[in-house]
């Protein structure tokens, strides 16, 4: 489904119609990402985010299919294979930072498009699916950023894969013999090396098929705006191309010159220094700590320090971890209020504002030692983001009384901007105006 | 139904953490954590002015030389250096030829297994080989130093700092904590982690190498120096990094200045 007022694709050339008669995949471009895509013409930068974590997968593929040529998944050799790369492979050094810190820009950009929807309410009907999608590509990019932080076989690799193949045997009576048989033995090793070194080079794959469905999904009603306010007429889109093209192709050069500032400035900025130093089973590092992005989770996970009735603490800091992440897919049907946008939800917008800071304040305890002050900061952040989530979100939702909405996406536009004509469409006149 | 369930769920996480949250600070309030000397008497790294620093470090090449000489003169005698090659010493200035003499010079042999006997017989070392592997039998277990300034914080900076921060233990620091002596075989080193550490102070007097370009070959000269070498042997790619780095990042500027100027100029008529 399009606007009714969506271009249709016309063969320019008796090639294009060829091509077009037998597979009608330049059509299917032009509707989805091409002129065919009317769009609220109100997105504001942080509709950029979509389009940048789709880059930022597709440098991770690319990057990581060469990377892999050179590298070799096996434990006696994982760390001097990595180290051939930085040293011997031509430019390998700049293919696998390039890597390494894709991954963490492909989380930033992925965090802010995520609290983008938080914020704007782009996970409501009728956009719960595409949040569906999405909650599992984030499940799948964590995964997948696991396991190929295990690859380089330094100490916190192997000692990562320690700690998060150990959440399994929280499980009661076979939880153990579920970690031997996911790790093909009692410790990370060969077997779960090249297991992850397998599946790492998949998900991405996966990630992609997915990526598919969540735009697919997202043709079907439009994409949201931050007026939250559905789309009226055709004065209130421009087609993707080219206007948000012109503007996606602005943010992918800031992208990329802060990703390139980081690359080949500070590299190891967001990396851990033990993992320079070969996995070694008989020495645990002083601190285990994931990367960055698994830190607020982590926090959670450390959280939980003792059992409760009948349930060891182990396993409860374990559920409390999934569970942060899997509360995300009940969102749509957590927040019933029918207003999208914070912009008009005075009291909401308090409370995610509140999120944001509680989420910070998780990642930086994540990150630092299990220190008693950072463990009870922890409790009081892990507690408040389940609060939000599942106490307060519902109960807000039910009690707020929303700002008055503007009538149309055009008249928020107009009286933001001032204008003294509302043109009857956004464009005026040809889609690329002439000089 | 799914708000009552979630409010229930979300009740039930709160109780077990604010449970969890009562018996850390009882147990803070009960048993506040015991200060230790390591807390109170462990130094970050001091700075050391190495042309690596900063942005648009590179690395000097004297200064990589005379660093060679120390890591070959003292610290080989107990430190590997595995993935560095002595076809990479080309990269701080030695010619060709200079780099063959220095590997067949080079005192541990490469070891080749002769499959017609079954003996493991040496030959002088080659361009392609790499530093060879050292056995150490004494007490402690000295690490690689091919990364070593990547893999400890403030690498060379802390290479630096430990090299040079050798000591007597602070008598303050004894009577506070008596049991924070230093135990036999260790020595005294406020720069590292636990403050005791089975190396001995590898660089203990000035001269202790003669350098051949004059400089004065002071504790603190030759620690920098091998900092800096260290440093090289664990990134031998910086310079190459920053100069396209400055290329890049030049490039890209002026890439996303026309796309800046596209954007603007396409939704120049559109309200938005």
């Amino acid at each position: 489904m399009s606007f009714p007022w969506a271009k249709h694709y016309a063969p320019s050339n008796g090639f294009t119609k060829w091509i077009d008669e037998r597979l009608p995949l330049p059509r299917l471009v032009y509707g989805a990402v091409g002129a065919g895509y009317p769009v609220p013409r109100n997105l504001n930068y942080f509709w950029n985010f979509g389009v940048l974590a789709g880059a930022a997968l597709g440098i991770q593929i690319i990057t990581g299919i060469v990377l892999a040529m050179h590298y070799a998944a096996n434990g006696g050799v994982a760390f001097d294979s990595v180290e051939h790369i930085m040293r011997d492979v031509n430019a390998g050094w700049f293919l696998r930072y390039a890597h390494a810190n894709g991954a963490s820009m492909f989380f930033i950009v992925v965090y802010i498009h995520i609290f983008r929807g938080l914020f704007y309410g782009s996970y409501k009907a009728p956009r719960e699916m595409i949040w569906l999608l999405g909650v599992t590509i984030f499940l799948l990019m964590m995964a997948t950023a696991f396991m190929g932080y295990v690859l380089p076989w330094g100490q916190m690799s192997f000692w990562g894969a320690q700690v998060i193949t150990g959440f399994f045997s929280a499980i009661p009576v076979v939880g153990e013999t579920i970690r031997i048989w996911l790790l093909g033995g009692f410790a990370p090793d060969d077997a779960a090396l090249n297991r992850f070194f397998s599946l790492h080079y998949l998900l991405p794959f996966v990630i992609a098929g997915v990526i598919i469905l969540h735009i697919w999904a997202l043709h079907i009603p439009g994409s949201n705006n931050p007026t939250g306010v559905d789309v009226k007429g055709e004065q209130d889109t421009v087609p993707f191309h080219p206007y948000y093209t012109a503007k996606d192709g602005f943010g992918l050069g800031v992208f990329l010159f802060i990703f390139a500032a980081l690359v080949f400035f500070a590299p190891n900025a967001l990396g851990h220094p033990d993992n320079y130093i070969p996995a070694n089973g008989l020495q645990t590092p002083a601190h285990i700590v994931p990367e960055w992005y698994f830190w607020p989770f982590y926090a959670i996970l450390r959280a939980f320090t003792v059992d409760f009735l009948f349930i060891p603490a182990k396993l409860l800091g374990v559920l409390a971890m999934f569970g942060s992440i899997l509360l995300l897919f009940f969102l749509p049907w957590l927040d019933s209020s029918p207003v999208r946008s914070s912009n008009y939800r005075p009291l909401y917008r308090i409370f995610f504002w509140l999120l944001v800071a509680d989420i910070a304040v998780l990642g930086w305890c994540g990150g630092s030692p299990a220190e008693p002050i950072y463990v009870i900061l922890s409790q009081i952040c892990a507690a408040y983001y389940f609060a939000h989530f599942l106490i307060i979100l519902p109960i807000v939702s039910r009690m707020e009384r929303p700002q008055p909405l503007p009538n149309s996406i055009t008249e928020a536009v107009l009286a933001k901007k001032g204008g003294t004509s509302p043109a009857h469409t956004a464009l005026s006149g040809s889609p690329v105006p002439a000089e | 139904m799914v708000r009552a369930i979630a409010i229930l769920i979300g009740a039930g996480f709160v109780a077990v953490l604010s449970w969890a949250l009562f018996w850390s600070v009882e147990g803070l309030i009960t048993e506040p954590p015991a200060a230790t000397a390591v807390a109170e008497f462990h130094l970050h790294p001091k700075e050391v002015a190495l042309a690596s620093n900063g942005l648009l470090g590179t690395y000097d090449n004297r200064q990589l030389q005379r660093g060679l000489q120390v890591y070959k003169e003292v610290c080989s005698n107990c430190h590997s250096l595995k993935h560095v090659a002595f076809r990479d010493l080309t990269q701080i200035g030695y010619s060709a030829a200079q780099v063959k003499k220095f590997a067949a010079d080079w005192g541990t042999k490469a070891k080749q297994f002769d499959p017609k006997s079954g003996d493991t017989t040496e030959r002088p070392n080659t361009p392609a080989d790499y530093f060879p592997t050292v056995y150490y039998p004494g007490q402690g277990n000295p690490p690689d130093l091919s990364l070593i300034t990547k893999a400890r914080h403030d690498g060379p900076a802390y290479v630096y700092s430990l090299l040079t921060g050798y000591g007597e233990p602070p008598a303050a620091m004894l009577k506070k904590y008596p049991d924070a002596k230093t135990p036999d075989g260790l020595y005294f080193n406020q720069y590292f982690a636990t403050l005791n550490l089975a190396m001995p102070p590898p660089l203990a007097q000035d001269g202790q190498v003669t350098y051949l370009d004059g400089t004065k070959p002071t504790v603190k000269q030759m620690s920098a120096d091998v900092s800096a070498f260290l440093a090289w042997a664990a990134e031998p790619n910086l310079p190459t990094r920053h100069g396209y780095g400055l290329a890049v990042l030049a490039f890209l500027a002026f890439f996303t200045l026309l796309t800046y100027g596209a954007y603007k100029n396409i939704w120049r008529d559109i309200k938005h």
